[in-house]
């Protein structure tokens, strides 16, 4: 038999529970907020990508060019990805948060949004890192070997080279992309509507902030995990031609 | 076929071509012998610009590759490479392997492509092998495919790069063969290689390079049987 005061504990206990889940369906807040985190995780990948890919092979097809034949296009593209890459990962992602919205999109109302593209910006700098490690670990014979059968530098690049760079630093690209989809919290200090702004409407309202934070805490942990998942079934498939 | 004209190329003060002037023969079979460090690999890479000369002009069939204005890959799809490392692609099978150049550059289409890879691979034994990826072959039967997957792009001249050195001595005979059937069907054939014995049967004229140089050059009989240039003499005497 429980005593009184252990009773008085899980009372408070499914109480707090309650509240910070139940009561006024609040788990669709939750719900929402979970949606929001990974719509803005989903855009911000994209974007991460896209331009990482971009800034690594401006960088690393400027660095493999031959000497004395620089082409000057592919040096002023190479100086603004340096600069762009300097600046990214020289400030901190709050800052960057704080500028584009409080100044850049100063009239924008839509700040998810605006998140989104800071972290997709961001993410891009080290991405582009990443991927320029990978192209440069690759054996040159393998883009001589591409070059010598008059494939073109872009053509080599796009069925050769890449697609083996991207094997190798699949594991760097996952902790990236985990980093970036816990990372996309922080847009709630502009004002950004994900699963941790649902966190704090809520224990604003109720004033107990365990159950929402530990919530909100597991979903995280819960998507983390799924998406480890995810990227190892993707590693599995790359590795095919790996068999002995 | 190819005209070589005053040809040099320095990497920083080391220079390892010296103001070489050659030309390549259709239809010859050219043995480039040599210690290592003689330039023999730079001069066959050189060739079709894997390495870019520091002077000199390279003529292949009436058209300047060293000119900047020259359309290199153009160049290139007529002069097969094969490497001492295979270099084949890791991330596709065979059929892959042999196909995407001249699928990619237009030169076939993917059904054409696809019979002449199977026809490729009966000739050289390897037919069952089209679906597999190269980390499941042994260094031979790479080696095999690379040669191949350059054939396939039906090159006029066929440039080797130490095809033999990165092999099992078991492994080294079937890709020999392979090379010397090629230079029965009369391709034009460049060879770097330490194989002596496939020099004297297969080589139409062995050059014998060193310090950067084209030291002697002749028929396998006047270069194995009657070597003139003490260099050439020194390194017979050790590789015989």
């Amino acid at each position: 038999m429980a005593s009184g005061k252990d009773l008085a504990f899980w009372q408070e206990f499914f109480v707090k529970f309650y509240q910070a889940f139940i009561e006024n369906s609040r788990w669709l807040q939750y719900l929402q907020g979970v949606a929001t985190t990974l719509w803005v995780t989903v855009i911000a990948l994209g974007i991460g990508i896209v331009l990482g890919i971009l800034l690594a092979v401006i960088r690393t097809s400027h660095d493999q060019q031959r000497p004395g034949h620089r082409n000057l296009l592919l040096g002023f593209l190479n100086g603004i990805s340096k600069v762009y890459i300097t600046v990214i990962r020289g400030t901190p992602m709050m800052v960057q948060l704080l500028i584009m919205s409080l100044v850049i999109f100063k009239s924008s109302r839509n700040y998810t949004m605006v998140g989104a593209l800071t972290l997709g910006l961001n993410s891009g700098a080290y991405v582009a890192e990443i991927i320029r490690g990978g192209l440069m670990s690759l054996d040159p014979g393998q883009m001589e070997a591409g070059r010598s059968l008059g494939l073109g530098y872009i053509d080599t690049m796009r069925f050769i080279v890449i697609p083996q760079a991207f094997k190798t630093v699949l594991p760097a690209l996952g902790n990236e992309f985990i980093m970036l989809l816990k990372d996309t919290s922080l847009i709630t200090i502009i004002g950004g509507k994900e699963l941790v702004d649902a966190a704090q409407g809520i224990y604003n309202r109720t004033y107990e902030q365990m159950f929402p934070l530990m919530g909100v805490a597991l979903i995280y942990l819960v998507l983390v995990m799924f998406l480890t998942w995810l990227l190892g079934i993707l590693e599995r498939r790359l590795h095919q031609g790996d068999r002995h | 076929m190819i005209d070589i004209k005053h040809l040099s190329k320095s990497f920083g003060d080391h220079m390892v071509l010296n103001d070489i002037s050659e030309h390549i023969y259709p239809g010859e079979k050219a043995v480039i012998l040599g210690p290592s460090g003689s330039g023999k690999s730079t001069f066959l890479r050189t060739l079709n610009l894997m390495e870019y000369p520091t002077s000199g002009s390279i003529v292949f069939d009436g058209r300047d590759i060293t000119d900047p204005g020259a359309d290199i890959d153009s160049i290139r799809r007529q002069m097969g490479m094969v490497f001492q490392h295979f270099n084949l692609f890791p991330n596709m099978t065979i059929r892959k392997n042999i196909t995407l150049a001249p699928v990619r550059t237009k030169l076939m289409s993917k059904e054409a492509a696809d019979d002449l890879a199977s026809q490729l691979l009966q000739r050289v034994g390897l037919s069952d092998k089209a679906d597999a990826y190269p980390n499941q072959l042994s260094g031979g039967q790479k080696q095999r495919i690379a040669i191949v997957r350059a054939l396939a792009m039906n090159p006029k001249v066929m440039l080797f790069d130490e095809p033999t050195s990165a092999l099992d001595p078991e492994m080294v005979g079937e890709v020999l063969s392979v090379m010397k059937e090629l230079a029965d069907t009369g391709m034009t054939m460049v060879v770097v290689t330490h194989e002596m014995a496939f020099a004297r049967e297969v080589g139409s004229r062995i050059l014998f390079m060193d310090e950067g140089q084209i030291k002697e050059q002749g028929t396998p009989d006047q270069i194995f049987n009657h070597p003139q240039n003490p260099r050439l003499q020194d390194f017979l005497s050790k590789v015989l």
